[in-house]
């Protein structure tokens, strides 16, 4: 009876994650090894096609397109949230919590709204341009809307909240008298930093980057509002395999490529975090 | 960390939340400004805000949001609340069963919103309001369920065998002593579920099947953006990010114990 109890607990919430996630997963998983239909259907019978097709030039360029983009983001904001975290853990203890719930607050109010926010920034009569001509800047200003750089300021902005919050935790439980110890023993601030408190935070780091890496890779939203189809990423290539070019075959082995990286890299985190922990103990 | 120079921590904290904070702050003044341009402020009025209550596409999606964002929430506490009551009954934790709990939190958007898309296409199921709720229970049920869980971490199990002891059935329990300590943490993670259905996207947007009748607030919004920009998407905007900081701050205030990740 005892041990029965907590299944009977867990059987509607696993129940429907079976139903609603794990079946249409797998379905996406079969689908990608189908042929699709003469009308945008899908015919029954097995083929490497579409996993073949992923590596066509074509493909794999948007491929790499799509992580060079991603991986710029999560560069950018892990050193920004870094640099934030490490402030909020300087300022006094008791102020700490708010600071750190103020960061993370944008991170839960809606998404397209903070991405149309930088539409209004960056269009060609908006804010930034305008506010120029105000300072007396006179000439033609760059394009700056619907450019690849407009999406990597979309996705750092829309994911920088959870990179401070991942690297504020382990700066907050770094003990005080670690860093003391080497500044004691003659290490400049910056070797302090670079040999003890940066080695120590890896953990956050990993987390904070897999996690801007893994959602902008997959994202549709800002480079369709931000690039404006000026480039494709894997994303809106899923999003059109689905929604109008009607392969889901090939839209499915698009997106078996996207969680193989996102496993890829929840598994490097893993290491990374276990690595940097194996450090401590020894 | 003491030692960290005090000015340029200050300068980088005022350069990072001015990053954050500026551009919602100028949608929310441009909602009250008369002419609607971001370029010029023609005085204050609140007239986008009248023209958002009497535009019935905006009201109609308002409504379908509010129906997919309360009935996916009671559903998503619920299974949320038992789900994590039962792993930390259960000594031996599974590997597996961590993976499972934990991966609608992290799984590409996309990726869940087109596996949902074939799944109820190819079992001829028609989509409409009731598909998304279906799909935001699956990522709801995880959030809720890892607020609640953190409560549990500092949870007193004894009270739990005293109850039993005394001949409590295990529903009784349940219900009498395990759910009054946990109800804090259960309506702190049913808050966050409710903001994160009220503001999300990719999957309603797979999910939602054809025609206007069950498009949700964001997919209006989406629509706004791409299609033609009218002042009123910035009173709409306030409105929406003014839910998600109530609603936000309310489960913070409840749960100590921190949004997850916290």
């Amino acid at each position: 009876m005892r041990d029965r109890r907590p299944l009977f607990l867990m059987t509607p919430a696993l129940a429907w994650l079976t139903a609603f996630m794990v079946v249409p997963c797998l379905l996406i998983l079969a689908l990608a090894f189908f042929r699709r239909g003469l009308y945008g259907g899908i015919d029954y019978t097995l083929t490497w096609e579409n996993i073949a097709l992923v590596f066509d030039p074509l493909y794999a360029g948007i491929f790499l397109k799509s992580a060079w983009i991603a991986g710029l983001s999560a560069l950018i904001a892990v050193i920004l949230g870094y640099a934030a975290a490490y402030a909020i853990a300087a300022m006094p203890r008791r102020h700490q919590p708010l600071l750190l719930f103020f960061a993370v607050l944008p991170f839960w109010s809606n998404y397209l709204v903070r991405t149309y926010a930088w539409i209004v920034l960056l269009n060609r009569e908006g804010l930034i341009v305008h506010l120029a001509r105000l300072l007396g800047f006179e000439g033609e200003l760059p394009r700056m809307l619907y450019t690849e750089t407009a999406v990597v300021i979309g996705l750092v902005y829309n994911y920088l909240p959870f990179v401070i919050l991942a690297c504020y935790a382990p700066l907050s439980r770094l003990n005080p008298e670690v860093t003391e110890a080497s500044r004691d023993l003659g290490a400049s601030p910056w070797t302090t930093f670079r040999r003890v408190v940066l080695p120590m935070t890896v953990p956050g780091i990993a987390t904070g980057f897999t996690f801007v890496f893994v959602l902008s890779i997959g994202n549709f939203v800002t480079p369709a509002l931000l690039g404006g189809g000026q480039f494709q990423m894997i994303g809106n290539l899923v999003y059109a395999q689905f929604l109008t070019a009607n392969d889901w075959p090939f839209g499915a082995a698009l997106s078996i490529f996207l969680i193989a990286i996102m496993m890829g890299l929840l598994t490097l985190q893993t290491f990374a975090s276990e690595k940097a922990s194996g450090g401590r103990n020894a | 960390m003491r030692n960290a120079p005090l000015p340029l921590m200050l300068a980088i904290l005022a350069g990072v939340f001015a990053f954050l904070y500026l551009p919602i702050s100028v949608l929310v003044a441009l909602s009250f400004n008369d002419g609607g341009l971001p370029t010029a402020w023609t005085g204050f009025s609140t007239k986008w805000y009248g023209a958002l209550f009497a535009n019935a596409d905006i009201m109609g999606a308002a409504l379908n949001t509010l129906i997919v964002a309360v009935i996916s929430t009671i559903l998503a506490t619920l299974f949320g609340t038992l789900l994590a009551v039962g792993v930390e009954i259960r000594r031996r934790k599974g590997r597996f069963l961590e993976t499972l709990i934990f991966a609608p939190m992290i799984i590409p958007d996309i990726v869940l919103a087109i596996a949902l898309l074939s799944f109820f296409s190819l079992l001829g199921v028609t989509m409409g309001l009731h598909t998304i709720i279906l799909a935001h229970v699956v990522f709801n049920l995880a959030f809720v369920c890892s607020v609640v869980r953190a409560r549990l971490k500092t949870f007193d199990w004894s009270i739990v065998e005293a109850s039993t002891d005394l001949g409590a059935p295990t529903f009784t329990t349940l219900r009498r002593v395990i759910i009054p300590v946990l109800s804090p943490a259960i309506i702190a993670g049913a808050l966050l579920a409710f903001t994160l259905s009220v503001d999300e996207f990719v999957i309603a947007f797979f999910t939602a099947g054809a025609g206007r009748a069950s498009t949700t607030l964001p997919m209006q919004i989406y629509a706004m953006i791409r299609f033609g920009v009218t002042p009123e998407i910035n009173a709409l905007a306030t409105i929406v990010m003014g839910i998600s900081v109530l609603a936000l701050t309310l489960s913070q205030r409840l749960n100590r114990g921190g949004l997850p990740g916290q």
